[in-house]
């Protein structure tokens, strides 16, 4: 019924103002919060990028395995965990709430893991290999002479701001979830933030690991 | 009030602008301007400056005389309406076009002498000298009779030896090198600035030379510049640089070429020496 | 089903006016509060900075004189009397981060915005009142925690009797290393700074917040009939600086985030290697870049400026036309030249950097953007001359400032095209010829927005007419006054003054610049007009407590404007139109419409004339 008086109604007959083909608030907010968080995160990757290319000599240390392995199963994860949402929302749509919240707990599940494998492989980087936030491994330093100590501060800096995107996102998610009576329509929402979160991944992994590959082998085997 | 607002600005603009061109006028002297440029490129700039001035300024009397004039001339009268207008495309087109014009050619005018200045390099024999900033000091680090400077390094600065510059002791390229607070550059010839900076980002600032470049640690940056008067000129810091930033200045001694040849020839001691002179040879 | 349509209409009563006085003035999410709370905030915080200023005129213009009321007022930093380069440096950096983070980014778009915005689009609240609430008072925490680096004593362990220092020394620009350092750079680098970034990075926050809030509000909740081009001037300034903020302020929050771990967390993003700082070598960073954070933070700092001065200039529009009783000349072109300079803004940053060592390639780049950013802005100029010219003027105090605003734009304006070319830039950047610049055009052109804001919606705002004859006093006091304190330090700015300097030459010992030496007699000149000037806001301030309390009662429409807040009562109630939401029939300035009964049209009376504006 709805639809059919909108469709009568032209937009100029309403002059602007609150046509029947507005976009929700909630929904219009999270796309202006998106637009605004792209750039936060532009401005981390042209610092990190800045850096890179301003620096003598740029360790690329991550060995295929584990580091790779490992952040290609984490994104992987973050993958799925984005496919989840894809159902969770569109079960929402068709008011199927028990689905749209096991699908979002699934989601958080993948989101979870993502993290716990993240903070592994942080563990893994700064236990083993020796890596801090504001130094480099003794060997590194061998390996890459003149390096640059801004490799672990622009690695730390960008995937813990991404892995507090993803903490949040999963808390964001349990609120939806718990109140979904109430907030069926965020699940759109909180959809297009994971989404956000997920295509952010999508940057840092081949900018921050995939371009830091030990190719040459230089660390050895 | 209208009337009053109107002849405000009036008075506004007329004594802005006598601020600017009639201290000649009343002074006989432009008693609060540029200093006197003493760089070659200091009469280009103040010509651009000058035309920039003219054209804004009758665009600035324009806009506040036509403010005025308003004010004026529009207050309101009984229950009179006012002119019924949303305003003209075409008068909106010509306003654009002209200040785009306007706005365009000093743009493109603006940049000469930058152009001259910093995209062309340095002529060869141009005289060199690399400049160490640091909190709140300036160093001038001059390369000596063999026209070349011993290396310099970060970790053999050592300001309580008075190596403030970093110079390395086993160079032999340094072993005649002099590190002055006072920097003497040559008359009428070209000089070859190399700035750095030790600590945080200062600003190599000389108003006589109409010049100023950032220095900054991490980086070298080359700039060049000819002085055409003997004199003594003060060098103020212009970048914020911490609590005594106020404090940190030195001065630029502008002698004959020849001089200055004589006195790279010699060793830094008598370099030194003959500092007390030049320095009291020229009133700022 | 017509509920579906009207979902604007289903949600009138969201939030019911609440009683408690805690929920109906502190935690309100009601957008009059709000916007009441986020001027009350520039209100205090511009008397801070005031006040700060006047103390730096006092040492410019005496310098190393002792003023027995400082020992007083700063008794461990002045414990002699006498303002000391670090104290002169951290109340400057006090001073120019109030004023403009805490005056012109709050005042004009959080104040007004948020009170008027909903109201003149036809709306009972903003799309997110919780959110709105959240931005002021993290706002507000951002406030007490940069006051609060007044409180951080440095304590040199060298110098043991000398405890001298208040708050952050870096300028409001704080540009790194010097502000990434720490203690080591000198005083005030520490926890000064720390607190100064933390502050800054909470208001990037809220005002991202904010900016989110005021995009959705106008996009979605336009009463019916309020197409785009029948917008009052007003929303469309706040809509462009909402979005400038929300591109602008995230990268400001990246930047502050990467300055604090450079402190907390040892990374080194804006320190070279092989610094060596305080006579010793910094062995624990290297790798950071010296010109980044310049480039971070004009990125944001440019658009900023332009935060700052457009909610004036929708203003200014709005105003000339109630007053000028002439519907505003070029209507969209002044929308288009809004959106001209906030897309232009984003690429101008360059032209502050022109000489900090980035290529000269770029800064000729940056120039001719620079002053093709211009032409919007002269746009601008000549459709409100348009918009005065044949009007029947009615001069009162919020016209006369609007048209100081104009005069103030106009000769802000036009220096900037100064500092705008490069060559003109080599001897002017970082003088008092660019201090001048920024203090006519933003120090007071924008806050004349606010002032003619303020007198012209004190009435709706608080139900009670201002006091005209004090209005006007204020006036000429604060407009001549202004004029003589900035203008003259263009001057000192081509003689070679440097800014930041706690002084440039003393008359008593003959120490500072001797180039400056014949400067003393224009210096102390600024410094009595600046006292004057800064006297002359008593009486705004008295002006605002005594009709506040006194004046008389504002009717609905004292103005005879058009826009929908001048059809509710003064002060409006809780749901702006008492749950019955306008309809809009034309745009925002339909004054003197040959044939119509009286010289002005409200936009929601419905027949008659259906003109313009669709
Ligand atoms: C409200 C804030 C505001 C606004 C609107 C502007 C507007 C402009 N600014 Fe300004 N600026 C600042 C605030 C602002 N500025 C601040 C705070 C700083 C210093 C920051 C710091 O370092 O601390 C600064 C510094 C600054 C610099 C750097 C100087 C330096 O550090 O060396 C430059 C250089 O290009 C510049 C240029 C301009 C230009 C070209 C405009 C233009 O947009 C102006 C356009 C307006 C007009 C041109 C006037 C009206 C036009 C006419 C009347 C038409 C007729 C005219 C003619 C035909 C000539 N500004
Ligand atoms: C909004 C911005 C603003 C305003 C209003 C002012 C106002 C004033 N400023 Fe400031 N100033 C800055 C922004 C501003 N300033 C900035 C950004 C810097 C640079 C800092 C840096 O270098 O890092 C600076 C630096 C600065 C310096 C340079 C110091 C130096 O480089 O060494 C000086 C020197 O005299 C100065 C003086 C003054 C004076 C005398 C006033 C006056 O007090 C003028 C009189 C004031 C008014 C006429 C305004 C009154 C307004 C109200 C009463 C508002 C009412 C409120 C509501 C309606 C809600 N300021
Ligand atoms: Cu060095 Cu200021
Ligand atoms: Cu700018």
């Amino acid at each position: 019924m709805a639809e059919a008086r909108a469709e009568s109604l032209t937009v100029n007959d309403w002059g602007g103002g609150v046509h029947p083909y507005r976009v929700g608030h909630r929904k219009l907010g999270m796309w202006l919060f998106i637009m605004s968080d792209t750039l936060t995160f532009g401005a981390l990757l042209v610092t990190y990028s800045y850096a890179r290319v301003a620096s003598v000599n740029w360790p690329t240390p991550f060995k295929f395995s584990p580091s790779i392995v490992f952040s290609t199963i984490m994104t992987l994860v973050l993958l799925s965990s984005s496919l989840t949402m894809v159902f969770a929302v569109s079960a929402s749509k068709r008011r199927k709430r028990g689905a749209a919240r096991k699908w979002i707990a699934a989601t958080m599940v993948l989101g979870l893991t993502f993290v716990v494998l993240h903070v592994m492989e942080w563990i893994h980087l700064i236990n083993d290999e020796g890596l801090a936030p504001f130094a480099l491994a003794e060997e590194w330093q061998k390996a890459w002479p003149g390096a640059s100590p801004l490799f672990g501060s622009t690695f730390f800096g960008i995937t813990g701001l991404h892995m507090f995107h993803v903490l949040t996102g999963v808390i964001y998610l349990g609120v939806v979830a718990a109140r979904i009576k109430k907030l069926n329509d965020d699940v759109e929402v909180a959809g297009l933030y994971w989404h956000f979160v997920d295509l952010v991944w999508m940057f840092v992994f081949p900018l921050i690991y995939l371009l830091s590959v030990d190719y040459h082998g230089v660390l050895g085997k | 009030m209208g009337k009053i607002t109107g002849i405000l600005m009036f008075i506004l603009a007329i004594v802005s602008v006598l601020l600017f061109i009639g201290q000649k006028l009343m002074f006989g002297s432009e008693l609060w301007w540029f200093p006197e440029g003493i760089s070659e490129h200091a009469g280009p700039i103040d010509a651009q400056f000058m035309r920039t001035l003219i054209v804004v300024g009758v665009a600035f009397l324009a806009a506040q005389f036509a403010l005025g004039y308003a004010v004026m001339r529009f207050g309101r009268k009984g229950d009179a309406r006012a002119v019924y207008t949303h305003g003209s495309n075409k008068l909106e087109v010509t306003w654009t076009i002209i200040t785009g014009a306007v706005f365009i050619a000093l743009a493109i005018l603006g940049q000469r002498v930058w152009a001259q200045l910093h995209l062309v390099a340095a002529a060869d024999n141009a005289a060199k000298i690399e400049v160490v900033a640091q909190q709140f000091q300036w160093n001038f680090h001059y390369s000596g009779a063999d026209g070349a400077f011993g290396r310099t390094e970060a970790r053999y600065i050592d300001d309580s030896a008075l190596n403030f510059v970093g110079l390395d002791p086993a160079d032999a390229a340094g072993k005649d090198d002099a590190q002055l607070t006072t920097l003497i550059v040559p008359k009428d010839r070209q000089v070859e600035l190399t700035l750095k900076s030790k600590d945080v980002i200062h600003s190599f600032f000389v108003p006589a030379l109409r010049f100023k470049q950032d220095t900054l640690p991490g980086m070298a940056i080359k700039v060049h510049f000819t002085a055409s008067k003997e004199g003594k000129y003060e060098i103020p810091c212009a970048e914020l640089c911490g609590s005594l930033h106020h404090n940190m200045k030195s001065n630029m001694i502008v002698i004959p070429s020849d001089e200055f040849d004589r006195l790279m020839a010699m060793s830094e001691e008598q370099f030194k020496e003959q500092l007390g002179e030049l320095l009291g040879r020229y009133q700022y | 089903m017509a509920d579906a349509v009207h979902p604007v209409h289903g949600e009138v009563h969201r939030h019911p006016a609440p009683t408690g006085f805690i929920r109906k003035y502190v935690f309100s999410t009601d957008h009059k509060v709000i916007g009441i709370q986020y001027w009350s905030l520039a209100l205090f915080s511009v008397f801070v900075g005031m006040a700060l200023s006047l103390l730096m005129r006092l040492q410019l213009a005496w310098p190393g004189q002792e003023w027995g009321f400082l020992k007083t007022l700063f008794p461990s930093a002045a414990a002699n009397g006498t303002i000391s380069g670090e104290l002169y440096l951290s109340m400057l950096t006090m001073h120019g981060t109030i004023m403009v983070f805490f005056v012109l980014t709050t005042a004009p778009q959080g104040g007004f915005g948020n009170y008027f915005l909903p109201i003149q689009i036809g709306a009972d609240d903003m799309a997110f009142p919780v959110l709105n609430m959240l931005s002021f008072w993290i706002t507000f925490v951002a406030l007490v925690v940069l006051l609060s680096a007044f409180f951080v004593n440095y304590f040199d362990p060298d110098d043991l009797n000398m405890v001298n220092v208040i708050g952050p020394i870096g300028g409001w620009t704080g540009y790194a290393p010097l502000s990434a350092l720490g203690d080591k750079a000198g005083p005030g680098q520490g926890t000064g700074v720390i607190l100064w970034i933390t502050s800054i990075a909470l208001f990037c926050v809220a005002s991202l917040l904010g900016a989110l809030n005021f995009i959705t509000t106008m996009l979605n909740m336009r009463a019916k009939g309020m197409s785009l081009m029948r917008l009052p001037l007003t929303c469309w300034a706040w809509f462009t600086t909402a979005v400038l903020a929300l591109l602008s302020f995230p990268v400001l929050l990246a930047a502050g985030i990467l300055l604090l771990l450079d402190h907390l967390a040892g990374t080194s993003f804006f320190i070279p290697g092989g610094s060596y700082v305080s006579g010793e070598l910094v062995k624990d960073h290297a790798g950071g870049s010296p010109i980044l954070w310049q480039h971070l933070f004009w990125f944001f700092g440019h658009p900023e400026v332009y935060i700052a001065i457009l909610p004036g200039m929708g203003l200014t529009s709005h105003v000339l036309a109630t007053f000028a009783r002439k519907p505003v000349f070029g209507y969209r072109a002044m929308v288009y030249a809004l959106f001209a300079i906030g897309l232009l803004g984003f690429f101008v940053w360059g032209h502050h950097m022109f000489i900090s060592g980035m290529s000269p390639y770029s800064a000729i780049a940056f120039s001719v953007v620079t002053l093709t950013i211009g032409v919007p802005s002269a746009i601008k100029t000549f459709n409100w001359l348009g918009t005065l010219w044949g009007g029947q003027i009615r001069f009162t105090t919020p016209m006369l400032f609007a048209i100081g605003f104009v005069s103030l734009f106009v000769s802000g304006g036009i220096t900037g095209l100064f500092l705008g070319q490069t060559s003109i830039d080599l001897p002017l950047h970082d003088t008092y010829f660019v201090v001048g610049h920024f203090h006519l055009i933003m120090g007071v052109a924008a806050i004349f927005g606010m002032f003619a804001g303020t007198y012209f919606w004190f009435p709706k705002m608080f139900g009670k007419m201002m006091n005209e004859g004090m209005g006007k006093l204020h006036f000429f006091i604060t407009f001549i006054g202004v004029n003589a304190i900035f203008i003259p330090m263009h001057i000192m700015g081509m003689a070679g003054a440097t800014r930041r300097y706690s002084f440039h030459f003393n008359p008593v010992t003959g120490e500072g610049l001797q180039y400056l030496s014949n400067m003393t007699p224009l210096t102390r000149f600024i410094s009595y007009a600046a006292f004057v000037t800064i006297a002359g806001q008593l009486i705004f301030l008295v002006n605002l407590a005594w009709s506040w309390a006194k004046g008389p009662k504002a009717s609905e429409n004292p103005w005879e404007a058009t826009s929908l807040e001048w059809t509710i009562p003064s002060p409006p109630p809780h749901d702006n139109f008492a749950g019955i939401l306008p309809e809009v029939h034309r745009g925002a300035y339909e004054f003197s419409v040959p044939g119509a009964p009286k010289d002005y049209l409200m936009q929601s009376e419905p027949g008659a004339a259906e003109v313009h504006g669709d």
